[in-house]
């Protein structure tokens, strides 16, 4: 394990010195991107002076306040669902090809609807992540077994006793795989949004940059996204294997 | 089978004309600053389709599309081969494509933008970026599922790497690669138009860009039916053909 370990840091090491070597020969010139270490740098002279705390702020905040509304209303869908065959098989192609729909056609919709506040982007993020967490937990509450929902039955538990005792523990593995996906979808859908429209943001700010040729802007707002990201998703996953392994799997 | 399909052929049906009551419930509640009904949007789009500036929109964006699509699928299927065989490999790279899937690629797009420049190959490779990984996981997955025991007739049958993989491997392992080829198509699509979205001259996604600018409300309506009316039925069929092949194979 710690030899793998070792070797996944050796890759990585040596994009990164690629990545230098490259900037460093002018392959890469300065316009395009700059030196890794410079990056790394700026990243820490943004977000020590503090001028994008605010834009960094609103981004986080509104994909949590998005993330957070995906998961208790397709949790809460979900659970209404899997009782009515006939619903679930006629939304069935509708979750199927959800995602191949992109959804940011319909924020300007949603600009009119709600305004160019922060609404429309938390709207977006949300449509984005909703469905993820929908078919996943609904794909957990069938793996339910039946004994499960007797013994429930047994112990004369309500609807909603028996979904938050018994059925949503025994799912959270799968639950979780749907937060996961909707951590990255209400991202894609905040960010994505700020870059069509908005005024404000980590989105609106890198594309700013891009606009302005401002990469000591733009380079370490993006690595600060994908650290963000990939270490959110790193935890769930984590967290993830923790509730698998606890039931032998 | 004939009872099955009449019933996926009735809840079609039943989805859309919702979808389509929702719809138009939705624009009684939002009027027409803000969407049209389902009527004008059709019949705005069956004149859209016939004008001619708007065919080179869909040849660019399908062409786009179809190179990013190949693209992604031969380093998938390159990638999932290789890490789906070679065990160590597949320990160091496969949890660094698990976190590459799992980052928002629309912040990389400045990024590309700046490697390829305005246009075509920018495109494509916001694309690609979003296919190859699905594709990637699931071959690597469906490699790793192929029976001990198909592998070793074909030892039995002397085959050789290439015919092994022809013969054997790739039809062993087709329906999960091709469930990983139906997600790749989908994030793939969306990939191209955003990438039309953010950065190009022409293409549906720079329409439906444009049409946002000047908030032209049926053209919105119009281009975003076309990509749902298209995503859906590709990935309809797809979704059939996929079921097939999994039910044939068990």
């Amino acid at each position: 394990m710690s030899r793998i370990t070792l070797y996944r840091v050796g890759v990585i090491a040596a994009a990164v010195l690629l990545l230098e070597l490259l900037c460093y020969v002018r392959v890469i010139d300065r316009i395009t991107m700059q030196p890794p270490h410079q990056i790394v740098r700026d990243l820490f002279v943004i977000l020590a002076s503090g001028k994008q705390n605010a834009a960094i702020l609103k981004t986080l905040s509104n994909a949590s306040i998005a993330l957070s509304l995906a998961i208790v209303v397709g949790i809460l869908a979900a659970v209404a669902l899997h009782g009515y065959r006939t619903v679930r098989e006629t939304l069935d192609p509708l979750f199927a090809t959800y995602y191949a729909v992109p959804i940011f056609a319909f924020y300007p919709l949603l600009i009119v609807l709600f305004g160019l506040g922060d609404a429309p982007q938390i709207g977006i993020g949300f449509m984005l992540g909703v469905v993820a967490v929908i078919v996943n937990t609904l794909n957990g509450l069938d793996r339910v077994p039946r004994v499960l929902r007797k013994t429930a039955r047994i112990q004369r538990l309500g609807t909603i006793e028996t979904a938050l005792k018994v059925a949503l523990p025994c799912a959270a593995p799968y639950v979780l795989t749907g937060v996961k996906f909707a951590v990255a979808y209400s991202l894609i859908g905040i960010i994505g949004a700020e870059f069509i429209m908005s005024r404000g943001g980590m989105g609106y700010e890198i594309s700013f940059a891009y606009n302005n040729f401002d990469n000591a802007t733009m380079y370490p707002l993006i690595l600060l996204i994908l650290i963000v990201s990939i270490s959110i998703n790193a935890t769930l996953s984590w967290w993830e294997k923790v509730l698998l392994a606890r039931r032998g799997l | 089978m004939s009872t099955e399909s009449w019933k996926s052929a009735r809840n079609a049906v039943v989805l859309i004309a919702c979808l389509l009551a929702g719809w138009q419930a939705l624009y009684w509640f939002a009027g027409e600053i803000a969407m049209r009904p389902p009527l004008a949007t059709l019949r705005y789009t069956a004149n859209l389709v016939t004008t001619d500036a708007f065919w080179p929109h869909l040849s660019e964006t399908m062409r786009a599309f179809a190179i990013a699509l190949a693209i992604a699928v031969a380093v998938g299927l390159l990638t999932g081969f290789w890490l789906g065989f070679h065990s160590l490999s597949r320990q160091v790279f496969e949890p660094m494509l698990v976190a590459i899937y799992s980052i928002p690629k629309i912040t990389l797009y400045p990024v590309l933008l700046l490697a390829f420049g305005l246009g075509m190959p920018a495109k494509i490779a916001f694309g690609a970026i979003h296919g190859i990984i699905p594709v990637a996981l699931f071959t690597i997955n469906a490699v790793r599922n192929i029976k001990p025991i198909l592998i070793k007739t074909g030892r039995v049958h002397r085959l050789g790497p290439l015919d092994m993989v022809r013969s054997i491997l790739f039809p062993a392992a087709l329906p999960e690669i091709f469930t990983g080829f139906r997600v790749g198509f989908s994030l793939t699509l969306i990939g191209t138009l955003l990438g039309e979205m953010f950065a190009a001259q022409r293409g549906l996604g720079y329409l439906l860009m444009t049409a946002i600018g000047l908030h032209n409300v049926d053209l919105i309506m119009a281009v975003t039916l076309l990509l749902i009316v298209f995503a859906a039925v590709v990935s309809t069929l797809l979704l059939a053909i996929d079921r097939r092949l999994h039910r044939r194979s068990v």
